[in-house]
C-alpha cells in the first residue's frame, strides 16, 4: 500500500484487441469506485504510460495487475516479466492472456507463415523486393526499431508465473465487477492459480434452451442453416461448445441463436477443452457403423479452428498441429 | 541531429511508435510512424468455415468489432451469391448505425475534443473530458455518459454481445426483434438525433465562436492536398453500411467510382521495412513514397474524406450541416485536416438520423430476416465504412465454404500515409527553431494524427489525469536533453 493507504492498481494490454480494456469500462459508474479504492499506478490507456516508471518500482509495489493480451513479440514478453516483477497479484485477465484466444489460430501456420501471407502473397499487396519489416532498420536520419514476433503466440503463464485468471473474449462487465468487488471487500481470494471471475459449471447449465436426447447423424453450419431458436443447438446438428466450456457468460451467444464458441475456456478440472467437446460429440453420434461414423465425421469442417478457436495456444496441441 | 520519440502511442493493433528527427540546425529533418505488431488475421483466417469469419475477425479491433463483424457478414453473403432481405439488412445497419453514434462520440467528447474546448496549450491537467464537461456544462457530460450507456443496451440487443458481435450471418442474421425492443431503439434513436444536434452546437459554440480555434483549422500547418475515398449510395450521398466506392481528386472531381469487389483494381499497399502496417495507395496514380498532390497515390480516408466525395448527405439535419461546414470552409473539397473534427460531428447526426429512421422502418420487426445460402460458395467482398475509414473484407472458399484466401484492407490503415505526411507537416511547422520543445507544441504535433481518429487510445484514453505520450528528445548517441509528456 501507498502512503495514502490505498492498494495499487494497474493495467496492460499486450498484443490484444482491447476488448478488455471495454470490457472493464463498460462496469460503467461502479469504475468510479475502483478508481477511488486504488491508486492506479500505470494504464496506459486511462493515464500516464511510462516504461520507465514500472521499471523504477519495487518488486511487488503493484497490488493488482491486471494484464490482457497475449504474448506475441519480444516486447509483449519483456512487459510480461517486468509487470510479474512488479507485481504482488498477476492476473491474465481475458482470453488472450488466458489462453491465446483467437490470435493463437496463427500457431497453426507458425510466424514465418503470418508474414508471408501479409507482405507478400495478400493480393493487394505490392512489394516486388520481398520486403519484411526488420527489429532494427537503418535509415538515414538513424535506427529505427520495432519488436521482433516470437516464433508461436503463448499466453501470459508461458512466460510467467500467474496468479489468477479471468476468462472470457471480453470478459463479461458482470463479472469484472464482481471481482473488483470481491477484492475491494476484502473478500479471502481462491488458491493462487484459479480461475476467478466465471461460473463452476458449464454454458449448458445457464443455456436456457430446451434438451433432448442428442443423436446426431450430421453435423449442420450456421452459414447454411438456420437454427430453431428454443432447442439445443447440438441437438440440432450445430456445434455448440456449451458443454465444454466454462460458465459465467450468462449464455449470451446461444440466447441470441448464435452457438457458443467456447470463449470462457475449459471447465473446473478439465485440462483440454477441445478433448472434451471431440469426446462429447463422439459420444452422440447416432451410428455404430464405423464407415457411417467416419462419415458423419468427415462432415464437420475445421476441427481445430473450432474445438480449439480461443485455446489452442495452450491446448496439449499447441504448435503441433503444424 | 536530435530524436524525438513518442511512445507508446496504445491502440492500432497495439501501439504505435513516433520518430522525429531534428538536425542539428533545428530543422525537422524527417519523422516516422512505426506500427510495432502484427497478428496476422488474413493467413490463420484460411481453414475456418467461412460464416465464422464474422466472429473471427471482430478480434482485430475490440473498439470497433462492429465493424468486422459487418464487413465480413457482407463478404459472406458475397461468397454466398445470397442478398439478406430487408429485415436481416436493416437490422444490421440499424446496429451499425447505433455503433457509429457511439463510436464518432468517444472520438469528438474524450479524444479530441478537449484540444478545442480546453484549448491546445491548456495544461495538461485540464486538457481531458472532466476539463471539457468544465467548460460545456455537466450536461454535456450526463449526456455523453448515458448516450455511451444507451448504445451498449442496443448493440447487446442487436448484436448479441456489446463487444464481439455474434449475430450477423451469410444471408441476413441469426433473430429478429420484436415490437417492444423496436421501441426502445427509437426512443434510443430519438435521444441520439437530440444528442447530435446537441454536439453540432457545441462544436458551433466551442470552435466557431473562438477565432483562434477557426484561423487554427484553416491555417496551412494542417492541410493537405490529397485524393479522398468513400463510400456513396445511388445519390453520391454517404453510407457507412454499403454502396459504391468514390474517389475524387485534389480538385473534387471524381476519378473513379467502383464497386467494392474492383477494388484490387483501385487500391494496392505498400511495404516498407521499418514498420508492420502496410501503406494503401491508389493504383491508378501509383506509390510515389510519403508525399502529398496529384502525382502521389496517397489518398485519405474517413469522415472529412466521405463528405469530400459525397454529394450531399441522405439525412435533412445533416445535410443542413454539410452545407454549414462547406460554406465556412470555402467549399469541396476541403484539404483541412482539423475539419475532420467537424466532419465527424455531422456523421453522429446522419447516423443517429438513419438510426431513427430505421427504428420506425415497417420491415424492421418482420420475421423475415435471414434468406438461408443455397449456392456454392465461391468468393466475395465486404465493405463497409468504418468510423476510421474504408474496410475492406475479401474470402475466397472451397465448395464447402471453407476459406482458401481471406484479404483484409482496414480502416485506420487507410489513412497511415496521410497522417505520417500530417505529423510530419506539424512537427516542421510547429518544433523546428524551437531551443526547449514545450508540452503545448508537441501537443499541437499530437493534433495533426488525433484529426484522424487512429484507433489507439479512441475509447479511453485521457479520462482524467495525465495522458499517455512520452516524448523525449534525445541527441543520435541517446543522450536525453528534454522530457516532455500528456
Amino acid at each position: 500500500m501507498g502512503e495514502n493507504g490505498k492498494p495499487k492498481f494497474a493495467m496492460y494490454w499486450a498484443a490484444g484487441c482491447g476488448g478488455c480494456e471495454i470490457g472493464v469500462l463498460d462496469i460503467q459508474e461502479a469504475l468510479l469506485d475502483v478508481a477511488d479504492f486504488f491508486e492506479i499506478v500505470f494504464w496506459p490507456v486511462a493515464i500516464d504510460a511510462k516504461y520507465k516508471d514500472v521499471e523504477a518500482f519495487e518488486d511487488g509495489y503493484i497490488d493488482l495487475c491486471l494484464f490482457n493480451g497475449s504474448i506475441r513479440s519480444d516486447e509483449n514478453r519483456h512487459m510480461a516479466q517486468l509487470l510479474r516483477a512488479k507485481s504482488k497479484i498477476l492476473v491474465a485477465f481475458g482470453s488472450c492472456a488466458h489462453e491465446g484466444c483467437i490470435p493463437g489460430l496463427g500457431n497453426q501456420y507458425g510466424t514465418e507463415a503470418l508474414m508471408d501471407y501479409a507482405y507478400s502473397l495478400s493480393p493487394s499487396t505490392e512489394n516486388p523486393q520481398g520486403l519484411r519489416p526488420q527489429a532494427v532498420y537503418e535509415m538515414p536520419e538513424g535506427d529505427l526499431e520495432i519488436p521482433t514476433l516470437l516464433d508461436v503466440l503463448t499466453p501470459l503463464d508461458a512466460v510467467v508465473n500467474v496468479d489468477y485468471y479471468v476468462p472470457g473474449c471480453p470478459p463479461q462487465p458482470p463479472q469484472i465487477l464482481a471481482v473488483m468487488t470481491a477484492i475491494m471487500q476484502g473478500a479471502e481470494l481462491p488458491p493462487p492459480g484459479s480461475v476467478i471471475g466465471a461460473g463452476v459449471k458449464t454454458v449448458c447449465d445457464e443455456c436456457p434452451r430446451e434438451r433432448k436426447e442428442k443423436k446426431i447423424r450430421e453435423f449442420k453450419r450456421p452459414g447454411t442453416a438456420q437454427p430453431n431458436p428454443n432447442e439445443c443447438l447440438l441437438d440440432q446438428g450445430f456445434i455448440c461448445l456449451g458443454p465444454a466450456t466454462r460458465s459465467g457468460c450468462d449464455a449470451l451467444c446461444v440466447k441470441a441463436n448464435a452457438p457458443c464458441r467456447g470463449c470462457y475456456g475449459a471447465p473446473p478440472n478439465v485440462e483440454d477443452q477441445g478433448a472434451r467437446m471431440m469426446s462429447a460429440i463422439a459420444s452422440v453420434i447416432d451410428s455404430s457403423d464405423p464407415e457411417e461414423i467416419q462419415h458423419i465425421i468427415a462432415s464437420l469442417d475445421d476441427p481445430l479452428g473450432t474445438f480449439y478457436r480461443f485455446s489452442l495456444a495452450k491446448s496439449s496441441l499447441r504448435r503441433l498441429a503444424r | 541531429m536530435k530524436r524525438i520519440t513518442i511512445d507508446p502511442i496504445t491502440r492500432l493493433e497495439g501501439h504505435g511508435k513516433i520518430e522525429i528527427f531534428v538536425g542539428d540546425d533545428g530543422q525537422v529533418v524527417n519523422t516516422y510512424f512505426q506500427i510495432p505488431e502484427l497478428r496476422g488475421f488474413e493467413k490463420f483466417a484460411q481453414g475456418r468455415p467461412v460464416e465464422e469469419l464474422p466472429r473471427i475477425t471482430t478480434r482485430i479491433c475490440g473498439v470497433c468489432p462492429e465493424a468486422h463483424h459487418m464487413a465480413g457478414a457482407k463478404a459472406c453473403d458475397a461468397v454466398y451469391h445470397v442478398e439478406p432481405p430487408p429485415t436481416g439488412r436493416k437490422l444490421r445497419e440499424l446496429l451499425y448505425s447505433t455503433f457509429f453514434v457511439a463510436d464518432h462520440s468517444v472520438h469528438f467528447y474524450v479524444l479530441a475534443g478537449p484540444d478545442f474546448v480546453c484549448g491546445p496549450k491548456a495544461p495538461v491537467a485540464e486538457r481531458n473530458v472532466l476539463g471539457l464537461i468544465q467548460k460545456v456544462g455537466i450536461d454535456a457530460g450526463k449526456r455523453f455518459f448515458g448516450m455511451r450507456r444507451q448504445a451498449h443496451e442496443v448493440i447487446k440487443l442487436l448484436g448479441g454481445k456489446a463487444i464481439h458481435q455474434v449475430t450477423a450471418l451469410p444471408g441476413g442474421v441469426s433473430r429478429g426483434i420484436n415490437e417492444e425492443e423496436r421501441k426502445h431503439i427509437e426512443a434510443v434513436a430519438e435521444d441520439f438525433v437530440d444528442f447530435g444536434q446537441f454536439t453540432l452546437d457545441v462544436f458551433e459554440d466551442v470552435v466557431l465562436g473562438n477565432q483562434g480555434y477557426v484561423d487554427l483549422v484553416t491555417g496551412s500547418t494542417f492541410r493537405h492536398e490529397t485524393y479522398y475515398i468513400g463510400l456513396v449510395d445511388e445519390n453520391n450521398c454517404p453510407n457507412f453500411y454499403d454502396g459504391q466506392i468514390r474517389v475524387v481528386d485534389q480538385d473534387g472531381k471524381e476519378t473513379a467510382k467502383f464497386h467494392p469487389s474492383e477494388y484490387l483494381e483501385h487500391i494496392a499497399e505498400h511495404v516498407e521495412p521499418w514498420t508492420y502496417l502496410k501503406y494503401p495507395y491508389l493504383k491508378a496514380v501509383g506509390w510515389k513514397g510519403l508525399v502529398d498532390g496529384k502525382d502521389s497515390g496517397v489518398y485519405r480516408s474517413a469522415p472529412l474524406a466521405r463528405l469530400n466525395v459525397a454529394d450531399g448527405m441522405s439525412t435533412p439535419k445533416a445535410q443542413a450541416a454539410y452545407e454549414r461546414m462547406y460554406s465556412v470552409l470555402g467549399g469541396r473539397p476541403c484539404h483541412q485536416t482539423l475539419a475532420y473534427h467537424w466532419a465527424r460531428v455531422i456523421e453522429i447526426q446522419a447516423a443517429a438520423e438513419r438510426m431513427l429512421e430505421l427504428a420506425r422502418d415497417p420491415d424492421i420487426t418482420s420475421d423475415d430476416f435471414r434468406t438461408v445460402p443455397t449456392a456454392t460458395p465461391t468468393e466475395g467482398v465486404g465493405c463497409v465504412e468504418a468510423p476510421r475509414g474504408l474496410l475492406i473484407h475479401h474470402y475466397k472458399t472451397d465448395e464447402r465454404g471453407v476459406v482458401t484466401d481471406a484479404n483484409l484492407v482496414v480502416g485506420t490503415t487507410n489513412n497511415y500515409a496521410p497522417m505520417t505526411l500530417s505529423i510530419k507537416k506539424a512537427a516542421t511547422d510547429l518544433i523546428s527553431g524551437l531551443d526547449e520543445v514545450d508540452e503545448g507544441s508537441l501537443n499541437m504535433v499530437e493534433m495533426a494524427f488525433r484529426a484522424y481518429d487512429p484507433c489507439f487510445g479512441c475509447a479511453t484514453h485521457n479520462l482524467g489525469d495525465e495522458g499517455s505520450l512520452e516524448i523525449n528528445i534525445r541527441r543520435r548517441d541517446g543522450t536525453l536533453i528534454h522530457t516532455a509528456r500528456r
